[in-house]
C-alpha cells in the first residue's frame, strides 16, 4: 500500500460507512486491530483516475469524546496521523443528529468532506436537502451519494482528493457555547496559546472545549504536559461549573451539547432541510416493527429466528464438518499407509493432521454462522432480539444482545462455543461483552454432546431424553448465574448505558455479507490456527512420551510373533488376537505417557470427585477437543480406536467397569459441561479478550468451579448411597 | 402542557424534551444521539416485558432503558392523546 494521499472515514454507526468502504474498496482491504485495543482497523485501497488513495475506516461513532474505546481511536488517529482529508459520511434521512459529529470534525478543523448517505432514502421519506446550500454554510463540499449503488461516489473521491492535495493548516470553525462558556473559552484559549499547551496535536480552542467537558484523555494528558496549567484549566472550569449548576441546573457538557445541536438547527433551518411529511408518520421499517417488536408475535418470531439460525448453520455446517473431517481421517489413513511405523508418523497422523483438521473442520459452521449473523445484523434485526431480550439478561448483568452467543454456543444444544464467542463482536458494551463471552463456552457445544450422551446412556438409561433436556437448562443457569458472579467481582461496574439505535431494516447486500464472512473466517483460520496447531503438538507429545521402555516393547514384539505363529495370517483369530494385543499396548504406552503420569499423579486430588486415573487422562486430551474425551478414554480401557458416534463398546466396558457408578457419571458430567473451554475456544477468547490473561482466567476458573461441583456431588452423592 | 417524566409517557403519544438531567457517559450517551432539550420525540412501543422502550427522535428510533428514560422531562401537549 504505497498510495501516498491517505483518507479516512468516519461517521455514525448505522449511516453506510461500512457499504460505502466496501464499495470504495472492493477486496483490496486489510483488516488489524489498533495497537493495544480489540478495535477493529480496517484499511483498503481505492484506486481513482490518476492515483490510488490509501482508505483508512475509523470505527462507528456518534461523538469524539473519549467515553468508549472507538471514539479514542478514532480521534487518536485523526490527531496523530493527520490524515490529508476525512470524508464524513452522513445519513441523510437522519441528518440532524449525523451532523453533531460533523460539528465535532469541524472544531478539529480537519479538512472535511461530507457525504450525504442514502440520499434516494431520504426522498423517499420525503426529506429533501439543498447540497449547494448546506456547503455554503458549512463551508466544505457536501455530496449525496448512495453507497449501496455507488451513486455519486466518484464525485465523492474526486473531491476529497481535491481537498487532501489543497494540503493546509487545519480550520477550526468556532461555535458559539453562550456567553458563560464562550467567555471562559478566551480565556483558556489565550492561556493554552501563550504556554504552547498541547498544542502539537490539539488546536487551542479544542483542548479548552475538552476540559469543559472534563474529557479523562485529555486531562491526563494536559496533567503530564504542564501540572500548573493545567490544574489552572480545571480550576476555571470548576468555578463556571459550580455557577451554571447553580443558576440553571445544568452541566457544562450539556451547554455544549445543546450549543452545537442549536448550531446544527439554526443551519439546516436556512434553507437547507425541507421535510414534506409530519414526523410522526409511519414508515415501512415502524410497520415492520409493529408486528415485529409486538408484545406477543416478537417473542414468538424472534424464537422461530433464532432456531432458523441455529437449525440452518448445523444442517448445512454439521456435514461439512464431518465431511472435512472425513477428508483429514482420509488423509491421516494414507499417510499412516505410507511412513513406516513411528514418531515421525504418529506426530504428523495423530499430532499435525489431526489437529490442522481439527481447526479446519470448524471452518464451513464459522463461514455459515457469519453469514447468518451478518443478515441478521446488516438487516437491523440483531437490534431489536436485543431491545426484546434486554430486560431478562440486565437481571444478570449482561445485555439484550448476549443471547446471540448463548445460543450459538449452544443454548440450544449442540451449538459451538467458537462462532459464540466470535459472535460477542456485535456488543458495544464492554464489560457486559466480556462476562458474555467468558460464560457462553459453559453451554452444551456439539463436541460436549455425544460424551454427555455416551454416560447418560450408560447410567441415566430410563430417563435419557429429559435428562438431556435438564442438562441444557442446567447449562443455562450456571452460565446466567456465572455471569452475575463475573458481573459483582471482577467484572464489577455500573451497567453501560443501554441508549441504542434501532436501524431501519434493509436489505444486505451480498458484497457486505460476501466481505464480512469472509474476514471473520480468515481471522479465525490464521490466528486460532497458530496458536491451537503448536499446543496440538504440545498435547500429541504428552500422550505419546516417554512411551515404553524398550524391553516392554521387545515383549510385545514377542507376543506378536507368537500370535503370527499360532494363526494364519489374515484369518478371525489372527485379526483378533493382533487387535487385543495392539490395544493393550497402547493402553500400556498412554499409562507411560506424561498424560497417563499426570492422570495418576492427579488421582489423589480427583478422586475426591471420583475420578480415576482413566478418566484424568481423558479430561486433559478433551482440553483439545471435548470429542477426544471418548477416544482417550478408548485407548484407557485398551478398546483400540472408538468412534464417538458408535460408542457402544466403550459404555459396556464402563457399565462393567466396578469404578463407575450413576454418581460418579453424574459427577464427571458436570465436570466436563463446565471445565476449561476446548482449546480453539481458549484462543479464541484470548483474541476477542484482547489478553492472554483472559484465556488462562477461563482456564483456571472453569476448571476449579467444575471441580468444585464434581466433588459436591460426588461426595453428597455417595453420602446419600445413591452410588448403588 | 404538562410536564412528565418519559418513563409515564404512553404509546404513541409525542412531546418535547425539557431538560435531561444528568451528566458523565449517560448524559454523554443521551446527548448525541439527539435527546436534547427542545427535541420532539414520540413514544414507539415498548418491549415484551415493558422495559426497555423504542422511541423516534429526529428520524431514527432509539430504544433506552427505563431507568435511563428516568433523566428526561417531557412537555406533551395534551394529556389525552394517549391511547
Amino acid at each position: 500500500m504505497a498510495a501516498k494521499t491517505q483518507i479516512a472515514l468516519a461517521g455514525n454507526p448505522n449511516s453506510g460507512k461500512t457499504t460505502l468502504f466496501n464499495h470504495l474498496t472492493g477486496s483490496r482491504q486489510h483488516v488489524g486491530n489498533y495497537p493495544g485495543v480489540t478495535v477493529e482497523k480496517k484499511e483498503g485501497v481505492y484506486s481513482g483516475q490518476n492515483e490510488k488513495v490509501h482508505i483508512v475506516d475509523l470505527p462507528g461513532t456518534y461523538s469524539l469524546t473519549a467515553y468508549s474505546v472507538e471514539e479514542v481511536v478514532a480521534r487518536d488517529f485523526l490527531v496523530t496521523e493527520k490524515p490529508q482529508a476525512v470524508i464524513n459520511i452522513a445519513d441523510a434521512a437522519n441528518l440532524e443528529r449525523n451532523l453533531y459529529l460533523s460539528c465535532q470534525l469541524l472544531e478539529l478543523g480537519i479538512p472535511t468532506v461530507l457525504a450525504l448517505n442514502m440520499i434516494d432514502a431520504a426522498r423517499d421519506r420525503g426529506i429533501t436537502i439543498d447540497a449547494g446550500r448546506l456547503e455554503e454554510l458549512l463551508g466544505l463540499p457536501v455530496v449525496p451519494i448512495i453507497a449501496r449503488t455507488g451513486f455519486g461516489t466518484v464525485e465523492l473521491m474526486e473531491r476529497a482528493i481535491e481537498v487532501a492535495r489543497t494540503s493546509r493548516a487545519w480550520q477550526p470553525v468556532s461555535i458559539s457555547y453562550g456567553d458563560d462558556l464562550d467567555n471562559l473559552l478566551i480565556e483558556m484559549e489565550r492561556l493554552i496559546e501563550t504556554t504552547a499547551f498541547l498544542t502539537d496535536t490539539y488546536p487551542p480552542r479544542w483542548t479548552a472545549i475538552k476540559y469543559i467537558e472534563s474529557d479523562q484523555q485529555i486531562i491526563a494528558k494536559g496533567q503530564a504536559c504542564n501540572p500548573e496549567l493545567a490544574a489552572e484549566l480545571s480550576a476555571k472550569v470548576t468555578v463556571v461549573a459550580d455557577h451554571l449548576r447553580q443558576t440553571m441546573d445544568t452541566y457544562p457538557e450539556a451547554v455544549i451539547a445543546d450549543h452545537r445541536y442549536g448550531y446544527i438547527k439554526s443551519i439546516l433551518r436556512q434553507g437547507v432541510l425541507r421535510q414534506q411529511f409530519d414526523s410522526a408518520r409511519l414508515f415501512a421499517s415502524d410497520r415492520i416493527d409493529m408486528v415485529v417488536t409486538n408484545r406477543f408475535l416478537g417473542p414468538l418470531i424472534m424464537v422461530a429466528v433464532l432456531l432458523g439460525l441455529y437449525h440452518l448453520t448445523f444442517t448445512y455446517g454439521k456435514p461439512l464438518q464431518d465431511g472435512l473431517n472425513t477428508v483429514f481421517g482420509w488423509l491421516g489413513g494414507r499417510v499412516d499407509q505410507l511412513l513406516p511405523a513411528g514418531h515421525l508418523k504418529s506426530l504428523l497422523v495423530s499430532g499435525i493432521i489431526a489437529g490442522v483438521g481439527g481447526i479446519l473442520s470448524f471452518v464451513p459452521l464459522i463461514m455459515l454462522m457469519f453469514t447468518g449473523i451478518a443478515v441478521l445484523e446488516d438487516s437491523g434485526y440483531l437490534a431489536r432480539v436485543a431491545f426484546m431480550m434486554d430486560r431478562i439478561f440486565r437481571i444478570f448483568g449482561l445485555h439484550g444482545s448476549s443471547v446471540m452467543a448463548y445460543i450459538i454456543s449452544g443454548g440450544i444444544a449442540g451449538g459451538c462455543a467458537v462462532p459464540g464467542v466470535m459472535a460477542t463482536r456485535t456488543l458495544r458494551s464492554p464489560k457486559e461483552r466480556m462476562a458474555t463471552l467468558l460464560t457462553a463456552p459453559l453451554m452444551n457445544c456439539g463436541a460436549k454432546l455425544p460424551v454427555l450422551a455416551l454416560l447418560t446412556g450408560t447410567f441415566f438409561t430410563q430417563n435419557k431424553a429429559p435428562f438431556l433436556f435438564m442438562l441444557t437448562l442446567l447449562a443455562w443457569v450456571v452460565a446466567l448465574l456465572m455471569a452475575r458472579l463475573l458481573r459483582s467481582t471482577v467484572l464489577r461496574g455500573a451497567s453501560t448505558p443501554f441508549v441504542m439505535e434501532l436501524p431501519p431494516y434493509r436489505l444486505p447486500t451480498f458484497k457486505g455479507l460476501a466481505i464480512h464472512t469472509w474476514e471473520k473466517t480468515w481471522q479465525y483460520i490464521r490466528k486460532a490456527g497458530t496458536v491451537i496447531l503448536a499446543i496440538s503438538i504440545l498435547l500429541w507429545a504428552a500422550m505419546t512420551f516417554p512411551g515404553l521402555p524398550a524391553d516392554t516393547e521387545a515383549r510385545f514384539d514377542r507376543q506378536r510373533q507368537a500370535i503370527a505363529q499360532t494363526y494364519p495370517e489374515g484369518t478371525p483369530q489372527f485379526n483378533q488376537e493382533l487387535g487385543a494385543l495392539t490395544a493393550a499396548r497402547n493402553q500400556l504406552a498412554l499409562e507411560n505417557s506424561l498424560a497417563g503420569r499426570l492422570g495418576l499423579g492427579l488421582e489423589p486430588l480427583s478422586q475426591m470427585a471420583g475420578f480415576d486415573w482413566r478418566t484424568n487422562i481423558a479430561l486433559v486430551g478433551g482440553f483439545a477437543a471435548k470429542e477426544v474425551i471418548i477416544s482417550t478414554l478408548g485407548t484407557a480401557y485398551s478398546l483400540g480406536e472408538v468412534d464417538p458416534e458408535a460408542s457402544a463398546s466403550l459404555s459396556q466396558a464402563l457399565a462393567a467397569d466396578p469404578a463407575w457408578n450413576p454418581v460418579k457419571a453424574m459427577a464427571v458430567i458436570v465436570f466436563i459441561m463446565f471445565y476449561a473451554p476446548c482449546l480453539v475456544t481458549v484462543a479464541c477468547i484470548i483474541r476477542e479478550a484482547g489478553s492472554w490473561k483472559w484465556g488462562f482466567f477461563s482456564m483456571a476458573f472453569n476448571t476449579g468451579f467444575a471441580f468444585a461441583m464434581a466433588v459436591t456431588i460426588f461426595q453428597v452423592g455417595t453420602a446419600l448411597g445413591l452410588a448403588g | 402542557m404538562a410536564q412528565m417524566p418519559l418513563r409515564k409517557m404512553k404509546k404513541n403519544q409525542s412531546g418535547t424534551i425539557t431538560a435531561v438531567k444528568v451528566g458523565g457517559e449517560m448524559g454523554r450517551r443521551l446527548r448525541e444521539m439527539g435527546l436534547v432539550p427542545g427535541t420532539v420525540i414520540t413514544v414507539q412501543g415498548r418491549a415484551p416485558l415493558n422495559d426497555p422502550v423504542a422511541l423516534r427522535v429526529l428520524g431514527s428510533t432509539l430504544t433506552l432503558r427505563n431507568n435511563e428514560a428516568d433523566f428526561i422531562e417531557i412537555t406533551v401537549a395534551d394529556l389525552a392523546t394517549g391511547d
